[in-house]
């Protein structure tokens, strides 16, 4: 990452690690894309067969999808806390963030494993795989983020703390964060609510 | 000035390696130029691989009725040619030119993740010995009502549902065996590859550039390869999650193709080709920068056109989203989509003209200098011309859906991809030759090299645009006697067999030019970016302080001055200038430090084929092996110290 002195880190003034996220989330707007066109394609067809409205809970999944909102907001808290140098209230916020991920992606399981139960399989129809891939590729981003934070949060207990200018970035982190979770606020409406 | 910096000592087991030379300084290195001199060699590798299966396919057609091999094996072929050739030779042949001048042109030290960089570079090794491995541990499998097992042989154990893996005959019924498996799961793994590379040559470009040059002042290849990266980061998402439902389909009992479970075939190919003509801008518009390059060196001219040629680029990648239906005009698309894609097919050829002519205007009028990669150059053009325009007549959907599936499509597209992305990455490889080793290759190996290839592939691809028209059918394994197509399939057969001794000349002359070739000076060809301000072979540290661009072209201008008729005048103070940047080059006056070598990239990528082979086998132990190697890579990756900087000047002073 290191050049010569003279040399220009940036030349657009944004820091090369965060464009390289802001690069990445573009693409992933893609992936989920292709995936969204995948369900909503099958959504309206007529296939015989059990479908998601028949075994879905819809109050269940509000509430794990507030949890998993407001864990947007512990995030902005983490940012600000280590923007004011607090790292106490940054390793507070930062561990509060992955535990409402951890509890979505509880939700989660849970609800996959009702939706089995009531005979909703992943090979039963076209609805239930795009349904599973769909949402369990969103599941799997929440994983990772939350190892993400949990890895931060250790690097927070060494002794020189968490800092906005090296090392893994929290605000790098933040963005991936935020992205997953507007990405569940299209997939809640569109897999759910429509 | 001496800067020694004392290890870290906490973090003494996660010490960086640090050989300069031998085997490991190769395996550890995130050196943008060793990074890209690996991707040429391994992708010349499996561009030999690839020309010996279109020999071997082209052995089968030169006679009537021949059995020189089985229908299964015929089907492997052609399907390991075409995967090997866009995703294992052209594309990773590109990436090495990326890879080596990106940096150079704008003036970098070096990527702007260079251990991402590394990691691209083994994870495109990592997919494609996976995929290769089929041959070994793969499978064909026979399929209920096809050829039987007996017929398969070893050659047949290979994926056989074409490059474009149509479904339902890629799915698990018509293709039974683990074969189509490997293919679907090493795609998966190039493709990452090449997203991780597209993020970082984006990021590269927007923000390492040197001090002066503004966007406006690229070099074309430069322009050309920021076009290409965003093409990679928006198609491969798309046939990454295609590749997925593949798999899903294959493995675990979903439909999303199979008709059976409520699924659609057709998705399939909307998804394969949304991501598969984007692929073919990719395999192209890096021989277009190239060409742009070469063009206006040995034409002595300025590039005609540079903004236009810049935003022509940008104008095919973009349109190049919006026709991707006419691959399927013989499948169920409507009518009004078929005439939606006819016209935007149309559109597409108009940026590409822009680029012809900009072309031609640069070298007209110009005092030709006509050495090899010059003379790669200009084939180009013309080879890249009559596959433009038989390319544009697939535009006009009747005429199409009699060609589709014919031999007029094979010509068309080897005319694009061979004569066009070939020659441009020939006419490269020659062009840069002088910078990458410090010599020079010699010139008339060179120019034979160019007209035994000029000829072979004109001999080849000819013909097929009559074979075609004339009703052989594509990925026919064998025709009759009575259909008269055995004299021009005997001549493709000898042109093909013209283009592997064309090859052949290419690495007599490459091997012996690198060891008793002419010391290259560092700016041989007269040049006009800035990778030939430096010396030959390039130094590690690329550039000894960072360039300050004043203009475009700013070596040139350095170099001449243009008098009262616009006609360039060398200046005085040249021979001078070009003296004193030798000088400059060699001897850094300040300590420089290059990032350090890493063993994680090759770590954490060769832990996904394991996680691979454990889809395909339902192996536990192989998943929790593959799993290991990417927490050990992932983790190794974030905490190896990066204060511990490596100081060129160190050991001198």
């Amino acid at each position: 990452m290191s050049s010569g002195h003279e040399y220009p880190h940036e030349s657009t003034g944004v820091e090369t690690r965060k464009l390289g996220m802001w690069v990445f989330l573009s693409t992933e707007v893609l992936f989920f894309g292709t995936l969204i066109t995948t369900f909503l394609l099958f959504k309206g067809r007529n296939f015989p067969g059990i479908k998601l409205t028949d075994v879905y809970d819809i109050p269940f999944t509000s509430i794990s999808s507030f949890i998993l909102l407001m864990s947007s907001l512990t995030m902005v808290l983490a940012h600000n806390a280590l923007e004011n140098e607090d790292q106490e209230k940054t390793r507070v916020w930062l561990l509060a963030t992955a535990m409402l991920g951890a509890i979505f992606l509880a939700g989660q399981i849970y609800e996959f494993t009702e939706f089995y139960h009531k005979g909703f399989e992943l090979s039963t129809n076209i609805f239930s795989s795009t349904f599973y891939v769909l949402t369990g590729f969103h599941g799997l981003h929440v994983f990772i983020g939350v190892v993400f934070l949990i890895a931060l949060w250790a690097i927070g207990q060494r002794q020189q703390g968490l800092s906005l200018d090296r090392g893994m970035n929290l605000e790098f982190i933040a963005l991936y964060w935020h992205f997953v979770d507007i990405v569940w606020i299209v997939l809640f409406t569109v897999v759910y609510l429509i | 000035m001496t800067k020694i910096i004392e290890p870290d000592k906490r973090t003494n087991i996660f010490r960086r390696p640090s050989s300069e030379y031998g085997f490991w300084s190769w395996v550890t290195t995130v050196d943008h130029k060793k990074i890209g001199i690996m991707y040429g060699y391994a992708a010349f590798f499996f561009l030999l691989v690839g020309g010996l299966e279109a020999l071997i396919l082209r052995i089968q057609l030169a006679q009537p009725d021949s059995s020189f091999l089985s229908a299964a094996e015929y089907n492997a072929m052609f399907t390991m040619h075409g995967t090997t050739m866009v995703f294992l030779a052209i594309m990773p042949i590109s990436a090495a030119f990326f890879n080596y001048l990106l940096p150079l042109q704008i003036g970098a030290r070096d990527v702007a993740f260079p251990r991402l960089n590394a990691l691209s570079f083994w994870l495109w090794v990592a997919g494609g010995l996976f995929l290769y491995s089929t041959f070994i541990f793969g499978t064909a499998g026979a399929p209920e009502g096809g050829y039987l097992a007996e017929e398969v042989g070893w050659l047949g154990n290979a994926p056989s549902g074409g490059w474009f893996g149509y479904q339902p005959n890629a799915g698990f019924k018509y293709s039974p065996g683990t074969a189509m498996d490997y293919w679907a799961i090493g795609l998966q793994i190039l493709g990452i590859s090449s997203l991780v590379s597209a993020f970082n040559f984006i990021v590269t470009i927007l923000n390492m550039r040197t001090k002066g040059m503004r966007l406006m002042r690229m070099p074309v290849f430069t322009w050309m390869t920021f076009a290409v990266a965003f093409l990679l980061a928006f198609s491969l998402p798309i046939i990454a999650i295609a590749l997925f439902y593949v798999t899903f389909d294959r493995q675990f009992g979903t439909s999303f193709f199979l008709t059976e479970g409520g699924g659609d075939p057709i998705l399939w190919q909307h998804l394969f080709w949304l991501f598969g003509h984007p692929e073919v801008y990719i395999l192209i518009l890096p021989a277009f920068g190239i060409v742009s390059e070469i063009l206006p060196t040995f034409s002595r001219k300025p590039l005609f056109g540079y903004a236009a040629i810049v935003f022509a680029g940008f104008g095919i990648a973009f349109v190049g989203f919006g026709v991707w239906a006419h691959h399927m005009f013989a499948s169920a698309i409507s009518p009004v989509a078929q005439a939606g894609f006819g016209l935007s097919t149309m559109v597409i050829a108009v940026p590409t003209g822009v680029k012809i002519f900009n072309w031609l205007g640069t070298i007209w009028g110009g005092k030709l200098n006509l050495k090899t990669p010059m003379l790669f150059a200009l084939g180009f053009i013309g080879m890249f011309v009559i596959g433009g325009l038989s390319g544009v007549t697939h535009s006009i959907v009747p005429a199409d859906t009699q060609q589709t599936d014919t031999y007029y499509i094979v010509a068309h597209f080897h005319y694009v991809l061979f004569g066009g992305a070939l020659f441009g990455i020939f006419g490269g490889l020659y062009y840069w030759f002088p910078k990458v080793w410090g010599k020079m290759y010699n010139e008339t190996l060179g120019q034979i090299h160019f007209w035994l290839m000029t000829i072979g592939m004109n001999l080849t691809f000819g013909p097929m645009h009559w074979l075609g028209l004339q009703g052989q059918v594509r990925r026919t394994w064998v025709y009759a006697e009575e259909t008269n197509l055995g004299f021009w399939n005997l001549i493709v057969t000898i042109g093909a067999f013209i283009l592997g001794l064309s090859i052949i000349v290419f690495m007599a002359n490459w091997i012996y030019s690198k060891r008793k070739g002419e010391k290259a000076p560092f700016d041989p060809w007269d040049a006009r970016t800035i990778e030939w301000t430096i010396p030959s072979p390039t130094p590690v540290w690329n550039f000894s302080k960072a360039p300050d661009i004043k203009s475009l072209d700013d070596f040139w201008h350095a170099k001449y001055d243009e008098d009262e008729e616009g006609r360039a005048v060398r200046k005085d103070t040249a021979d001078a200038l070009l003296l004193e940047l030798e000088e400059e080059g060699l001897n850094p006056k300040e300590v420089i430090e290059l990032p350090n070598p890493s063993y994680f990239p090759i770590i954490l990528a060769f832990g996904l084929p394991f996680l691979g082979y454990a889809v395909i086998y339902r192996s536990i132990s192989l998943a929790l092996a593959g799993i290991v190697l990417l927490l050990v890579g992932s983790f190794g990756w974030a905490i190896e110290p990066l204060e511990e900087e490596f100081s060129m000047k160190e050991e001198e002073e």
